[in-house]
C-alpha cells in the first residue's frame, strides 16, 4: 500500500512542475516531495526484507494492452533493488532541493525527475513483460530528456543520440528475450515464465539477448558507449542516479532473467558473463584514470564497478549449473553486495562533483585543486567515497570486493578445465581494476582537493548550502556503515538469494557475529565492525597522544618546498602528469596513446609543445565499423531507387518465384 | 459426365496455349509475335469455349468470344497497325539469349507443376492440370516482359501473361464471369494505354527501345 501510494505520488508531483514550473520555490517542494516518496519506498523495501515474507500477493490492475493485465509484485530481489534504487534517490532528491537552484535549465529538468524515479520502481515491482518493458524504455526515455536538458552544448547532444539509440538496441534485444520466455501461450506474466521450459535454441538465446539488452543498459564493455557520454551530460542529481541506480536496475533485470525466469542457464554463460565482466572492470578503469572531465571519469568508474558485479553474477551462475549452491549464494551474495555499495558510493562521488560544480562551475580536474581548505565538508565526504570506490577497509566498497575475491578463490572447485584456468585470470582482472581504481581516485581526489587551486574559481569557491552538504556526509555515514556491519548486510542479502539459489549464504558460523568468514575462518575472515571500532580506538588514541605530548607554542621554520618555491599552480602535479606513467606503460598499447614533444630551436622564442593524442579502440573499432557498414548497405540499397523498369521487373519476378520455391520446397517435406 | 475424352481434350488445349507460350519465347520477328500470340488467344477462346460445354457453363461461351475478338483479332490488328504505322524496328531485340530464356521457361513450368500439384491435391483432377497450365502461362508472360527491351514484345507479354489468367478462370469451376470481363476488359484498358505511349514516346525518341527512356531519366 505504501508503495503504491509512494509511487502514485511521483506523476503527481511531475504535473505539478509543469503547471507551475515557472516559479523557483515549486523546484524545491517537488525535490522534497521526490525525496519523501523515496523515504517512503525504503521503508517498504525495508520492512518486506525484515519480515521475510516469500513475496506479496501479485496486484492486478486494468490497464495496458486490452487483453493484457498489469501484474505488479514485490518479492525479495524486488524488495532489495528497491532499496538499492531509492536509497540513492532520497540522496539525489535532498540534495537536488539545494542543487537545482543554480541549475539554469531546471524546467527541463525537474517535471522529468519524478517520472524518472517512477520508471525505475515501476521496473522493479513489475511482475510481467509488458509492465517490465514498458516501465523499461520509460525509464530509457525520461532519463534521456534530462541529459538533453542542457541541449544547447554541441556534446550533449550527441551524447544524447548515442545513448538513445543504445537504449533503443536494448530494449530491441529485451523485447524477443520476453517473447521467447514467454512462448507460444500468450501469458506474459513472470509466473508463467518460470513454469515455461524453454528449448536448447531458445534458451541460450534469451540468454544473450539479455546480456546484450540489459548488458547495453548496465554499461558493459562493448556496449557501454552511450554511458561516460550520457551520464556526465545529465545535471549531477541525474548523473548520480543513472550511474548509480539505473545501471542498478539494468543488473536487476539481468538477475531476474538469468537467475529467477531462465530455468537453466549453462556454466558456459557464466564464464562469457566473467569474462564480460573482468574487461569491462579493467578497461573501465583504465578509461577513468585517463580522464580530465570529473563526471566522465565517475562514468567511466561505473563501467568498472558494473564490471565486477557482474563478475559475480557469472560466477554464481557456473556456481549453480555445477551444484555449489552454497558457493553460488556466495557469488550473488558478493555481487548484490557490491551492487548495492556501488549504488551508495557512486551517488556519493556525483553527488560531490554536483557540489564541485556548483561552487565552481568547472568539471575539468585541470582547472580544480586545493578545494579541501574551501569546501571542507563536500571534500571530507569525497573522500569517503573515493576510498570506498578504491576498496579500502573498513569501508563498504571493500567488503564486497573482498567478497567477490573470495568466492573467485572458490572457482576452480568447478569441474571444467576452462573454469579452472579461467577464473585466476578473472582474478588477476579484477585485482588489477582494484589498483587502478584506487589509482585513478588517488589521481581524481588529489587533482581535485588537494595542492592549490588552478583557475580563479577553483580559489574563490566556497561550500555549498547545509543541505546538500549533509547529504554528502549521510551518503558518507552511510558508506562506513554499510561496511561497519557487513554480517548484517550479508544476512539480509542471504534472505533475497535463498529464493532464486534454493540455498541461502552460510555466513561461517565457526567464527559468528560480526566475522565475516565466508568460506572457512581458516581460508580468510573479516570484521568491518571490530576494524572500525578498533580504528576509531586509536584514533582517538592518538588525538589524546597528541594533545598531550604536543606544545602550542609556534614555530617558525622553512616549508618543506620540494618543488614548489614558485608560487605558480603550474608547478603542481596535474591530471595528465600523474597518468602518465599508466599512459606510457599500459595505454600506450591499449589506446595507441602517443606523446610527441616539440622543442624550439636555439634562439627560438616559441614555447615547447607538448601534445598528447589517443584513440579509443572500442569506438574506433567497433562503433565506428559499424556506423560505416550501416552506411555501405544504405548506398546500396538506395541504388534500387533508380533501376530501370525491366529491372524493376526482374525483382519482382526473381522475389515470386523465389518464394514460389519456398513454397514447393515446404510442400515436399 | 467428365468422360476421358473431354478430359483428354481440355488437356491438349491447355497445353496448346502453353506452347503458343513457349513459342512467343523464341520468335525473332515483331509480327512473328503478334501472329503466335494471336494463335494463343484463338488457343484460349477455344479452351474457354471447351470448359463452358463440359462444365456446362453458358457464360463461359461469353468468355470465349471476348477472347477471340479481343484477343485473337483486336489486340494483334491494333498492335499490328500501330507497329507499321510508328515504322519500328522489327526484330525482337533480346536481352537473354534465347536458348537461355528457353531453359528458364522449362524450369518454371516445373515449378509450377511442383507447386500447384500438392497445393490442389484434393480438387478434381482437370483443375490442377489446367491450373498447373495457367500458372506457367503465367509466369512465362512475365519472363517475356522481362527478357524483352522493346516495348511491344513487352506489352505482348503482359498480355500473354493476361491470358494465363483467363485461363485459370475459366478452368476453376464456378468462377463468376464478372471476373473474366472485367478482366478482359483490364486487358483491353492497358491496351489503349500503352498504345497511347507508344505514341508519345515515339513523338520524343524516335524509337520504342527503352533505353532511350532509360538514358532520359538519367540512369546511364
Amino acid at each position: 500500500m505504501l508503495i503504491v501510494a509512494a509511487l502514485s505520488a511521483l506523476p503527481l508531483l511531475s504535473l505539478l512542475t509543469i503547471v507551475w514550473g515557472r516559479g523557483g520555490a515549486v523546484h524545491g517542494l517537488v525535490y522534497a516531495g521526490c525525496f519523501l516518496s523515496s523515504v517512503a519506498l525504503v521503508a517498504a523495501g525495508l520492512d518486506h526484507l525484515g519480515t521475510q515474507t516469500g513475496g506479496a500477493p501479485t496486484l492486478v490492475l486494468p490497464f495496458g494492452l486490452p487483453w493484457l493485465h498489469a501484474h505488479f509484485r514485490v518479492d525479495n530481489l524486488s524488495a532489495l533493488f528497491l532499496l538499492i534504487v531509492n536509497v540513492p534517490a532520497a540522496a539525489a532528491s535532498a540534495f537536488a532541493v539545494g542543487y537545482s537552484a543554480h541549475l539554469a535549465e531546471r524546467r527541463r529538468v525537474t517535471p522529468f525527475y519524478p517520472l524518472f524515479l517512477f520508471a525505475m520502481n515501476a521496473v522493479l515491482v513489475g511482475d510481467d513483460a509488458f509492465v517490465f518493458l514498458v516501465a523499461w524504455e520509460f525509464m530509457s526515455l525520461t532519463s534521456w530528456l534530462m541529459v538533453l536538458a542542457d541541449h544547447r552544448r554541441d556534446e550533449n547532444r550527441k551524447a544524447a543520440m548515442v545513448y538513445l539509440s543504445m537504449a533503443v538496441f536494448g530494449t530491441f534485444c529485451l523485447l524477443p528475450a520476453f517473447g521467447l520466455l514467454a512462448g507460444g501461450g500468450g501469458d506474459y506474466t513472470f509466473a508463467s515464465m518460470r513454469l515455461h521450459s524453454l528449448g536448447p535454441v531458445a534458451g541460450p538465446l534469451v540468454v544473450l539477448l539479455v546480456l546484450m539488452g540489459a548488458g547495453s543498459k548496465a554499461g558493459l564493455v562493448p556496449l557501454h558507449a552511450w554511458l561516460p557520454l550520457a551520464h556526465p551530460a545529465a545535471p549531477s542529481h541525474v548523473s548520480a542516479l543513472m550511474s548509480g541506480v539505473m545501471t542498478k536496475v539494468a543488473l536487476y533485470g539481468l538477475i531476474r532473467v538469468l537467475f529467477d525466469l531462465h530455468g537453466h542457464v549453462g556454466w558456459q554463460w557464466g564464464a562469457a558473463m566473467m569474462v564480460v565482466g573482468g574487461v569491462s572492470a579493467v578497461m573501465g578503469v583504465l578509461y577513468a584514470v585517463m580522464q580530465d572531465d570529473l563526471k566522465t571519469l565517475l562514468a567511466y568508474s561505473t563501467v568498472e564497478n558494473v564490471g565486477i558485479v557482474v563478475i559475480g553474477l557469472g560466477l554464481a551462475i557456473a556456481f549453480k549449473d555445477d551444484g555449489e549452491k552454497s558457493l553460488a549464494a556466495l557469488a550473488l551474495v558478493a555481487g548484490l553486495y557490491h551492487a548495492l555499495n556501488h549504488a551508495v558510493i557512486k551517488s556519493l562521488l556525483f553527488l560531490g562533483a554536483g557540489a564541485v560544480i556548483t561552487a565552481t562551475g568547472e568539471r575539468s580536474l585541470g582547472a580544480l585543486g586545493g578545494l579541501l581548505k574551501r569546501m571542507p565538508w563536500t571534500g571530507a565526504a569525497f573522500l569517503v567515497g573515493a576510498a570506498a570506490i578504491s576498496a579500502l577497509p573498513p569501508l563498504n566498497g571493500f567488503v564486497s570486493e573482498w567478497l567477490v575475491l573470495q568466492s573467485l578463490f572458490k572457482g576452480p572447485v568447478v569441474p571444467h578445465w576452462a573454469m579452472k584456468f579461467g577464473v585466476p585470470v578473472v582474478g588477476a582482472f579484477l585485482a588489477l581494476a582494484a589498483a587502478l581504481a584506487a589509482t585513478c581516485f588517488v589521481r581524481a581526489y588529489g587533482i581535485a582537493f588537494l595542492g592549490r587551486p588552478r583557475s580563479a574559481a577553483a580559489a574563490e569557491a566556497g561550500d555549498v548550502s547545509a543541505g546538500m552538504r549533509w547529504t554528502l556526509v549521510a551518503l558518507a555515514a552511510l558508506c562506513v556503515g554499510l561496511g561497519a556491519i557487513p554480517v548484517t548486510v550479508t544476512d539480509a542479502l542471504s534472505v533475497v538469494v535463498q529464493p532464486l539459489l534454493g540455498t541461502s549464504f552460510a555466513v561461517s558460523s565457526d567464527l559468528g557475529w560480526p566475522f565475516l568468514s565466508p568460506v572457512s575462518n581458516t581460508r580468510g575472515s573479516y570484521s568491518g565492525t571490530v576494524l572500525v571500532m578498533v580504528g576509531l580506538a586509536l584514533f582517538g588514541i592518538a588525538i589524546a597522544l597528541v594533545h598531550r605530548m604536543g606544545n602550542n607554542r609556534m614555530r617558525a621554520a622553512d616549508a618543506w618546498d620540494c618543488g614548489t618555491p614558485e608560487d605558480n599552480p603550474a608547478t603542481q602535479y596535474t591530471g595528465q602528469s600523474f597518468a602518465q606513467p599508466l599512459r606510457r606503460s599500459i595505454a600506450a598499447t591499449v589506446f595507441q596513446a602517443r606523446e610527441t614533444v616539440v622543442m624550439p630551436q636555439p634562439g627560438d622564442d616559441s614555447p615547447a609543445r607538448h601534445s598528447l593524442a589517443m584513440t579509443d579502440p572500442i569506438w574506433n573499432g567497433l562503433y565506428l565499423r559499424l556506423a560505416w557498414l550501416i552506411n555501405l548497405i544504405a548506398d546500396q540499397v538506395n541504388r534500387l531507387q533508380f533501376l530501370t523498369v525491366r529491372r524493376y521487373l526482374l525483382m519482382m519476378f526473381c522475389t515470386l518465384v523465389f518464394l514460389l520455391l519456398v513454397v514447393a520446397v515446404r510442400q515436399q517435406q | 459426365m467428365l468422360t476421358a475424352l473431354s478430359y483428354d481434350l481440355a488437356h491438349l488445349i491447355g497445353a496448346t496455349v502453353l506452347m503458343a507460350g513457349f513459342a512467343l519465347l523464341y520468335q525473332r520477328r515483331l509480327f512473328a509475335v503478334l501472329n503466335t500470340f494471336s494463335f494463343q488467344a484463338l488457343a484460349l477462346a477455344a479452351a474457354a469455349a471447351w470448359q463452358a460445354h463440359i462444365q456446362h457453363a453458358p457464360h463461359l461461351y461469353f468468355t470465349a468470344a471476348i477472347a477471340l475478338v479481343f484477343k485473337a483479332m483486336i489486340v494483334p490488328f491494333a498492335l499490328h497497325w500501330l507497329v507499321e504505322r510508328l515504322g519500328i524496328h522489327r526484330t525482337v531485340e533480346t536481352a537473354l539469349s534465347i536458348g537461355w530464356t528457353m531453359i528458364i521457361g522449362v524450369a518454371l513450368v516445373a515449378l509450377s507443376i511442383l507447386l500447384v500439384l500438392p497445393v490442389t491435391a484434393h480438387s478434381a483432377a482437370l483443375t490442377r492440370e489446367s491450373l498447373a497450365l495457367a500458372m506457367s502461362v503465367v509466369l512465362l508472360g512475365m519472363l517475356m516482359m522481362i527478357t524483352r527491351r522493346n516495348a511491344v514484345t513487352q506489352v505482348v507479354g503482359f498480355m500473354a501473361l493476361e491470358n494465363g489468367l483467363i485461363l485459370a478462370a475459366v478452368s476453376a469451376k464456378g468462377m463468376p464471369l464478372v471476373v473474366e470481363i472485367s478482366v478482359a476488359f483490364s486487358v483491353l484498358v492497358a491496351m489503349t494505354l500503352f498504345g497511347i505511349f507508344f505514341f508519345r514516346i515515339r513523338e520524343r525518341f524516335d524509337s520504342l527501345d527503352l533505353n532511350y527512356i532509360e538514358t532520359f531519366r538519367g540512369d546511364r
